[in-house]
């Protein structure tokens, strides 16, 4: 863990420390200890008062429907996000190790949706599924289904999942290769001595040899929909129609930014806070447990 | 004999498999692309046949124009930003949250793994624990301070609060770990001091995972959002990814959808350039940072 042979002196190390520790100290833990105390305070309704009324606005937000609404559509956001990214890369990073032949040309072809933004790609599906000048959005509806995502929020649902999942299904795609590749041939050859048929193979052999990876996946991607799928809800359906689409992050900027309520704000990105920690500790302990493999 | 066949057999199903294999990948392909295919078309197509929905599958007649628009006077009816000066913006930001992150987490990384000095674990799990402050957690008070500290519409307030980064500073205090202690030894018997070490040794021995870290942070930084969306409204400072989701309104029917797709295409290029050219130090970004 530590080096035996170092330089030595003080004030150098402290100079070098210095940036990263003045960004973070201003931009990141003070905003974050301000989050903590406005969301103990509260604002009358012409913003002249402040007082403290301690754990009342945790009450007050996870009593609100509203933020009960957001908390069950990020559930399912996230879940739907999580499991078409992971299956579909899954599926064809399978494909991808099978076919040795051509390997690097699909994966140069699957991995660039990674550097599309968030935004961006809520703009290529809005493309698609724009009911009036949409390809599929007009063959839908002259296939008799009427579909129009700004009206109906199963549909905007559906279309800010699939706009999310297309861009995660490349970096899930990277990853499930590269363990799949990591396999012993050994392995795989001895259960297929056994008489061990292709599929069956797959769910008693490979996939628990990739359960690390997996798993590791799954909270990158609930991290991902949780966090990063701001812009596709924002460019996409800005919460719509009705509340159907307002994921907790999203209720946090509304309330913020458009409505100024600062203290319901603040608790609910305490309570948010709360939650990537309890992520990010998951992650770690996990990841530190993997390297003793 | 019976094993004759039964090897027979199992090469046939293989060899069917494999074919199976390169249809499912050609098809997801396919799928992957159409998005992408469809908006390159729209973007070479005029508004009119757009927006009676009449999008073709190949490209039309109208390209040059639509980029022109794009990137010169930016949608027309909605008085947007023009392209070519978003790209610009897009481009200064990605380069300072890239550069600024790799040139901070360089020298704190260097700080703890080089030097031995009081409240040295407790300045590192500081950085740690940014892992779990992301900027969408936070939005408020962050932008409070940005105000406080006058830096609203500035490239400063854009990029600045960006640049700390626990990720980067784990992978470099990792690879530091590796570089064997005879280097440093060497180095000292040489009479080199801390700064000259640094400069003429480990600088240029990291050179791949600063390449490889350099490319995941220019599409972070190319692809931020929520912070441009909040921090700038002075329309000169507007980024591309911003400011095409601003042309898209609430997605009318009516928008100049062929100048909206050529800068769409315009917004992607640059960040999905990046990751094809440089795919072997995205791999190795992406795979040793795991985040």
């Amino acid at each position: 863990m530590d080096r035996k042979v170092i330089f030595k002196g003080r004030a150098l190390p402290a100079l070098l420390l210095l940036p990263q520790l003045a960004v973070t100290l201003v931009f990141f833990i003070w905003p974050a200890a301000m989050a903590v105390w406005q969301s103990l305070l509260q604002q009358d309704a012409f913003g002249l008062s402040t007082e403290f009324v301690g754990l009342e606005n945790f009450a007050d937000v996870v009593a609100d429907p509203a933020w009960r609404g957001a908390a069950a559509n990020t559930a399912v956001f996230a879940s739907s996000v999580a499991m078409l990214a992971l299956g579909v890369a899954l599926f064809l990073a399978v494909q991808a190790d099978k076919a040795i032949r051509g390997q690097r040309f699909y994966r140069t072809m699957l991995i660039w949706p990674y550097a599309v933004a968030p935004a961006i790609s809520a703009v290529l599906w809005l493309f698609l599924f724009h009911p009036n000048i949409g390809l599929i959005g007009r063959a839908l509806n002259a296939a008799g289904v009427m579909w129009d995502y700004q009206l109906n929020g199963g549909q905007a649902m559906l279309l800010v999942v699939i706009a999310s999942a297309w861009k995660q299904v490349s970096y899930n795609f990277i990853f499930f290769l590269a363990g799949l590749q990591s396999i012993p041939k050994s392995v795989l050859e001895a259960a297929a001595i056994d008489g061990a048929r292709p599929l069956r193979r797959f769910w008693t052999v490979v996939f628990p040899l990739l359960s690390p990876t997996t798993f590791f996946l799954l909270v990158v991607n609930l991290v991902y929909a949780f966090f990063d799928t701001f812009g596709v809800i924002h460019a996409l359906t800005k919460g719509g129609p009705g509340k159907a689409t307002e994921t907790l992050i999203y209720k946090v900027y509304v309330d913020g930014v458009d409505n100024l309520n600062l203290g319901s704000s603040a608790a609910q990105s305490v309570l948010l806070m709360v939650f990537v920690i309890a992520l990010t500790v998951v992650q770690f302990r996990f990841i530190e447990r993997r390297v003793h493999y | 004999m019976q094993d004759a066949v039964l090897a027979r057999q199992a090469m046939a199903r293989q060899r069917r498999g494999r074919w199976l294999a390169h249809a499912a990948l050609a098809l997801g392909v396919l799928i992957f692309a159409f998005p992408i295919w469809i908006t390159l078309v729209g973007s070479t197509h005029d508004a009119a046949t757009i927006g009676r929905g009449d999008v073709p599958l190949l490209p039309g007649g109208h390209g040059l124009e639509n980029f022109s628009t794009a990137l010169g006077e930016g949608g027309g009816r909605m008085h947007t930003t023009p392209a070519a000066g978003m790209l610009l913006n897009s481009a200064i930001m990605a380069l300072l949250i890239a550069g600024g992150k790799i040139a901070i987490s360089l020298l704190s990384a260097y700080a703890v793994v080089f030097f031995r000095f009081p409240l040295r674990m407790a300045a590192f799990w500081t950085i740690f624990i940014t892992l779990m402050l992301p900027v969408e957690v936070r939005i408020i008070p962050t932008y409070q301070v940005i105000v406080n500290l006058d830096l609203f519409n500035s490239f400063t307030g854009l990029t600045l609060p960006l640049i700390a980064s626990a990720t980067a500073t784990l992978l470099f205090r990792q690879f530091f770990l590796t570089i064997p202690d005879e280097y440093v030894e060497a180095a000292q018997l040489d009479g080199a001091g801390p700064l000259r070490f640094f400069r003429d040794i480990l600088l240029p021995l990291s050179v791949t995972n600063i390449a490889a870290m350099g490319v995941i942070l220019f599409i972070y930084g190319w692809n931020q959002y929520l912070w441009p969306l909040l921090i700038i409204n002075d329309r000169s400072m507007e980024t591309i990814v911003v400011g095409l989701a601003k042309m898209i309104g609430s997605g009318d029917t009516q928008n100049e959808w062929n100048t909206i797709m050529a800068t769409a295409v315009l917004a992607m290029t640059p960040p999905v350039l990046v990751v094809v050219l440089l795919q072997r130090w995205f791999i190795k970004g992406l795979t040793e940072t795991e985040k």
